[in-house]
Order: C-alpha cells, then sequence, then structure tokens
C-alpha cells in the first residue's frame, strides 16, 4: 500500500536573489502548518508542465523551526532537463505545486563538538537551515563558502551579517580566492564533523584532503544530488504492471514508469537513498549505474538498478516492477 | 470515548485482568496457523475500530495501572531511563509526538494547549496540570522523554540515524520482554539485534535495517512481535530475572490457563521531525490462555502456532519447559476446523 502524504502547496513569494538563483515560498493550500524538518533536508517538488509531471528534490533553506512555510532556492540550469526553467520562467505567486514531506539525506551529526560546513554555489542552500539549528543549539560551526563572483553569489552577504566574518568565510572564484581545504582539515579539534555541497569535483576534492589528513570517513559527510543524465532511448519492460515503454532522451526510468501510471517508490530522485532499487529480470545490454548507492559488486552483478538516474544500452531490460 | 481505566497490579498479587471489551481488541499476532520470522512490516495507519489499531497510540484501560507500576520500576532502578546527550532534540521531538497523538484522540482524557513555545498540558487521569517552554528542559519536572513517557503505555526507544546505521542512543523501558536498555544503549541496530536465532541468516535484519534507514516523515510503519510469559508481569527485564525466572516452574496442568500470558507487542516506528531520529514504540499486550480461547478463532489457532515452532524459537522464547503443558490445555478448545484468515475474531 502507498499511502499519499504528499502537501498541495501554494506559492507565497518568488524573489530573485542573484540573475540565476531564485528562491520560493510554500505555504499549504489547507492552511495546516508545514511539518517540521532537520537541516540538512530535501523535499520532492512536482510540477505540472503542460501535462508533463517534473519531480526535482531541492534542498530546504527555511528555518526548521518556522512552520509556516518552506523555502527552496533554485539555479537555473539552461541545458538541464527543464525542471529549473520550469521554476524559473514559469512558476508565479499563486501558483500550485505539491512537495513532498521533508527527507534528510545530509543531517548533521548531533555527536559533533564543532561542524565545519563547505559550500560551492547554490550548494549553499542546506547549511543556511543547518546553521540555523546549530546557532539556536548553541553549537560551533563555521562556513566556507566558495562563489563564481560576488554578484553571482547567493546569500553570502546575509550570512555575513547574520553570524559575522569569524563563522563565514566567502571565497571568490573571481578574486582569485579559494577554499584552503588543507589548512581547514588539519588540526581540527576532536569530534569535529566536516560536510560538503556543491559541484561533483569539489565534493571528491575536499573529501579525499580530509581523508589523507587523516580523518575518519565517519566524520565527514557529502551531498550529491545527480540529476538524471540524459541519453539515447531505450525500451523497457515493467514485468509486474505489465507495461511496455520507451525511455525519452531526457527521461529517467523512474519518470517514464510514472508517465505510464506506474506508482514506483522513490525519495531523493537524485541515486543516493535506495528507495527505488529495483530487481532486474533480465537485461540484453549493458546498464549504465549513475547511482552513488550501489556497491561496485552488486553494480557488476546487474542484478538490482536505481531507476532515478541509471540507463541502459541495449536491446531490452526487463524490470521487476 | 471515555475509558474506565482499571486499578490492578503487574506484581506481588497479580490482579491485571482484560475485560471483555479488551479481550476482542487484543492484537493477536497470528494471521496463519504457523509461525516464521519475516520482515513483517506495514504502514501504521488507522485501523478497525475497537481494536488496538484504531489510533496510532493506543491508550487502553490499563493505562494508569501501566504507569503506576512503571513509577515503581524506576523507583528501584533509574537506568531504565537513559538519554545519551545528542539526543535532547529527539526528546522533545517524543515529547511533541505522543502528547498530540493522546491529546487529539483522546481529547476526554488529555489536553495540550501551545501558545508558541509555552505549552500547557493536562493529563487528567493521572491528575497532571503542567505548563512549560518547548525547548527548555529545566521548565519541566524531568527531562522530556522521560517526562512523556511516564505517562504513555509502551516502552520507547529514540535510535539515532548516522554512517548507515540505527544506534540506540535514548530509551525508557520497564515493560520488556528479557532485554536491557542500559545493556543496550549506544548499540546499533545489528549488535542489539546479536541474540535473536535464525532471523540473522535469512536476512531479516539486513532488509529490516535498509527499510528503516529509509522510513519516511508522515509515514509511520508498525509489525507485531509475541512471546510468552508467566504471571501478568511487565517488568520482565534482565535485572530482575531472579524474580520472574523461577515462576516458569510454576506452571501446571491445572494452573496454565489462568497463569500463562500471550505478550504481544505492537512496535510502531516513527521519523521524528527535528531530530531525524527514529521513535520506536514498543507497546505491550498481555493476555491469559484463559481470557484469549474465548475468542474460538485465536483458541483453535494458538495451539496449531505452538505445535509448528521451531526449536530455536521455542528456546530463544524460553517456551522449552511449558510449550507441552499449554499445548495440551489448548487441545479441547481446537476441533479442527478451519481458522479464517488474518488475526482479528470472527
Amino acid at each position: 500500500m502507498s499511502l499519499n502524504t504528499d502537501m498541495p502547496v501554494r506559492v507565497a513569494d518568488v524573489t530573485e536573489v542573484t540573475d540565476l538563483v531564485k528562491r520560493f515560498r510554500f505555504e499549504r493550500i489547507d492552511g495546516h502548518p508545514m511539518p517540521f524538518f532537520s537541516g540538512g533536508a530535501h523535499v520532492v517538488v512536482s510540477m505540472n508542465d503542460n501535462g508533463l509531471l517534473r519531480r526535482n528534490p531541492y534542498s530546504l533553506m527555511s528555518n526548521p523551526d518556522d512552520n509556516s512555510g518552506y523555502e527552496i532556492s533554485v539555479l537555473r540550469v539552461p541545458n538541464s532537463r527543464g525542471g529549473s526553467v520550469f521554476m524559473h520562467e514559469q512558476v508565479r505567486p499563486g501558483d500550485q505545486l505539491t512537495v513532498s514531506q521533508p527527507v534528510n539525506l545530509f543531517a548533521p551529526d548531533h555527536r559533533g563538538r564543532k561542524h565545519i560546513l563547505i559550500a560551492g554555489g547554490i550548494g549553499i542552500t542546506p547549511f543556511i537551515a543547518m546553521m540555523e539549528q546549530f546557532s539556536r543549539d548553541n553549537v560551533a560551526f563555521e562556513l566556507h563558502y566558495a562563489i563564481r563572483s560576488r554578484s553571482h553569489g547567493a546569500y553570502w552577504q546575509q550570512l555575513l551579517d547574520r553570524y559575522g566574518p569569524r563563522r563565514i568565510k566567502v571565497y571568490v572564484d573571481e578574486e582569485k580566492t579559494t577554499i584552503p581545504v588543507a589548512e581547514i582539515t588539519d588540526n581540527q579539534p576532536l569530534g569535529t564533523h566536516l560536510y560538503v555541497c556543491g559541484p561533483a569535483g569539489m565534493i571528491d576534492g575536499v573529501l579525499m584532503t580530509a581523508l589523507k589528513a587523516g580523518w575518519p570517513k565517519e566524520n565527514l559527510h557529502s551531498e550529491r544530488f545527480l540529476a538524471p543524465p540524459a541519453g539515447l532511448p531505450f525500451q523497457v519492460f515493467l514485468k509486474k504492471s505489465n507495461i511496455h515503454m520507451t525511455v525519452g532522451e531526457h527521461q529517467s526510468i523512474l519518470e517514464a514508469a510514472e508517465a505510464h501510471g506506474c506508482d514506483a517508490p522513490y525519495m531523493c530522485r537524485g541515486g543516493a537513498c535506495g528507495q527505488c532499487e529495483t530487481e532486474v529480470s533480465s537485461c540484453d545490454g549493458t546498464l549504465e549505474h549513475n547511482d552513488i548507492y550501489l556497491s561496485d559488486e552488486e553494480k557488476t552483478s546487474g542484478r538490482k538498478v536505481m531507476i532515478c538516474v541509471s540507463r541502459f544500452k541495449g536491446q531490452q531490460l526487463v524490470l521487476q516492477l | 470515548m471515555t475509558i474506565t481505566f482499571r486499578s490492578e497490579t503487574f506484581r506481588d498479587d497479580f490482579t491485571f485482568r482484560n475485560s471483555l471489551y479488551n479481550i476482542r481488541r487484543f492484537p493477536f499476532p497470528f494471521d496463519r496457523d504457523e509461525y516464521m520470522y519475516s520482515v513483517n512490516m506495514e504502514p501504521h495507519v488507522r485501523g478497525k475500530k475497537d481494536s488496538v489499531f484504531e489510533n496510532l497510540i493506543d491508550v487502553d484501560e490499563h493505562y494508569v495501572a501501566e504507569m503506576q507500576d512503571r513509577a515503581l520500576v524506576l523507583k528501584e532502578d533509574p537506568l531504565r531511563c537513559q538519554a545519551l546527550p545528542h539526543m535532547m532534540a529527539a526528546q522533545w521531538d517524543t515529547l511533541e509526538l505522543l502528547m498530540e497523538h493522546q491529546a487529539q484522540d483522546y481529547p476526554e482524557h488529555f489536553t495540550v494547549t501551545k501558545n508558541g513555545d509555552r505549552w500547557r498540558w493536562i493529563n487528567r487521569p493521572m491528575g497532571i496540570d503542567d505548563t512549560f517552554t518547548f525547548g527548555d528542559p529545566a521548565t519541566l519536572p524531568y527531562q522530556p522523554m522521560e517526562y512523556i513517557t511516564r505517562q504513555a503505555q509502551g516502552d520507547f526507544c529514540i535510535v539515532d540515524q548516522r554512517d548507515n546505521n540505527l544506534w540506540m542512543d535514548a530509551g525508557m523501558v520497564t515493560t520488556q520482554a528479557d532485554w536491557s536498555l542500559d545493556f543496550d544503549i549506544g548499540m546499533n541496530f545489528m549488535e542489539w539485534h546479536g541474540p535473536v536465532p535464525l532471523a540473522h541468516q535469512i536476512g531479516v535484519f539486513d532488509r529490516a535495517l535498509k527499510f528503516l534507514l529509509n522510513l519516511q516523515q508522515g509515514k509511520p510503519t508498525r509489525r507485531l512481535n509475541w512471546t510468552m510469559t508467566v504471571n501478568p508481569r511487565l517488568d520482565t527485564s534482565p535485572e530482575n530475572y531472579h524474580k520472574w525466572g523461577p515462576d516458569r516452574l510454576t506452571v501446571t496442568p491445572e494452573n496454565v490457563g489462568e497463569k500463562m500470558h500471550l505478550r504481544v507487542e505492537l512496535q510502531s516506528l516513527w521519523r521524528l521531525p527535528r531530530s531525524n531520529a527514529i521513535l520506536f514504540v514498543i507497546r505491550c499486550y498481555l493476555i491469559s490462555l484463559e481470557e484469549l480461547v474465548t475468542v474460538p478463532k485465536w483458541g483453535r489457532r494458538l495451539p496449531r502456532v505452538l505445535q509448528s515452532l521451531p526449536p530455536e524459537i521455542i528456546d530463544y522464547k524460553g517456551l522449552t519447559r511449558n510449550r507441552p503443558i499449554m499445548i495440551d490445555w489448548l487441545a479441547k478448545y481446537d476441533d479442527g476446523a478451519p481458522t479464517s484468515a488474518g488475526i482479528f475474531p470472527d
């Protein structure tokens, strides 16, 4: 049985933060309070783009203690699959959308004595909610935030004003300042946790540097949402639902299944949480595993696939769905 | 509905009994005539009226007596309630969840009023009327989890989620089937399930952990678990084994119907919003064999289930000595007729 706990919301406010970033505020249509959430959580926003269902995950950036509404920030990605462009161009105050319950795959470790946050670009959003929580609970934290230019970077001024230059460090590509990861990861007090969110290359670099500096992996946290990559269309047969379908160039298997009325489980839609793990019945071709959930061993075995991001090349793929 | 709370004991003279109404709402755990471990989880949604599934946090006629028994256990052994320091947000989550559910579903017994962070909580059956500041533990007589779980039936564990595992980092455990919070605190999911036989080998815990790590807000889940207890004793803890262990030797063919109790745990799991921890509610229900056989379907099914148990489970649940006595006594209630599917009375 699948229980629908999604919430219909009204767009209460749209704010232009920079020329590429917009902030959206959602309030519930039924007037009820939003569920509380924990810093680092995201929601999946469902959009009806002219009959096409789009579902994108966005980190919640409002105060976790404020249940009057949720706020997200969306970076406009011009050559993307269309979700961010839709949000930027079509969504206006008063419009209706649907948001999921909050899900946290990037929660702070509550045992941490100190928290170091490293953000690149739009990767700042989960940290904004986390910092609210740290500051409320009087927990030590510092943010290292890399932006392209002062005009393109979102929220850096507000964060500086709010938390002060001792806790907020801003680095600007244009001004040739970069995050001194090696210095930061050197000699931190016992019980420090480090969190990184941003472009894949940045995440890999920070984690690598920290591991080399001797950090235990339990103290390192990262969030990477993978947008489903594009690729050639392919055929899939959903065995349990008895559906033959084509997965389009800019579509994921999950999205194609949903378009065919198949109610498949999902949570992060970014290859991280494991909820959409699907058994492969037969595979006449090659699976392209794009997730970070399955182990290398599981990927090689070809018996499971994460349908939110992975693709297929070949004749036909049959799934237990 | 206004509940009439019974005055009864779970120790010494054992005056605990179920009313006729309460017998029929007992969560009989066997949906067929045999039993084996499985990942038997289902969404924790409202179920049949006059069943324990009617409300998601169930309050019944034993509420006041159970809370009195809990207070006695805590007086003798304060370590039954513990919370590691990083669990404070989860403690408040727990307080909020239990107050809201009890007040919403039993308004004649409980009321919660909120004025910003200033909350007033009224518990009429226990004569409590407290005003406190949500988020400030100094405004309550106990820490938030202890405060509210002294006023809610069932044991409560709060598990923290990190490193792809779940950690037993807080709890109130006084009505347990032979396990100890003081021993398990700080352990992870695989560690605290270590002693369970058979289930590890068939991968039950790997699947259950994976499932729970993805437990979503607003979608609590539940399962039933069971064992048998001699006398209606809630506190069957390892700490007090010397008090209840020898009871097993007192069971005879003459007294088995009255002494032997089926002990069922309705376990529900909730993702907590502020802390991202999981609240694990283990609500214990007791019913004597005499009470149980008043429902003909259960009287037929229980001896069949007891017959079918694998030796490892018989041993793990401590049934070795008394199982034949129970089966003999129950045999007269099994006329061999087929039983209907599912757990509810016909």
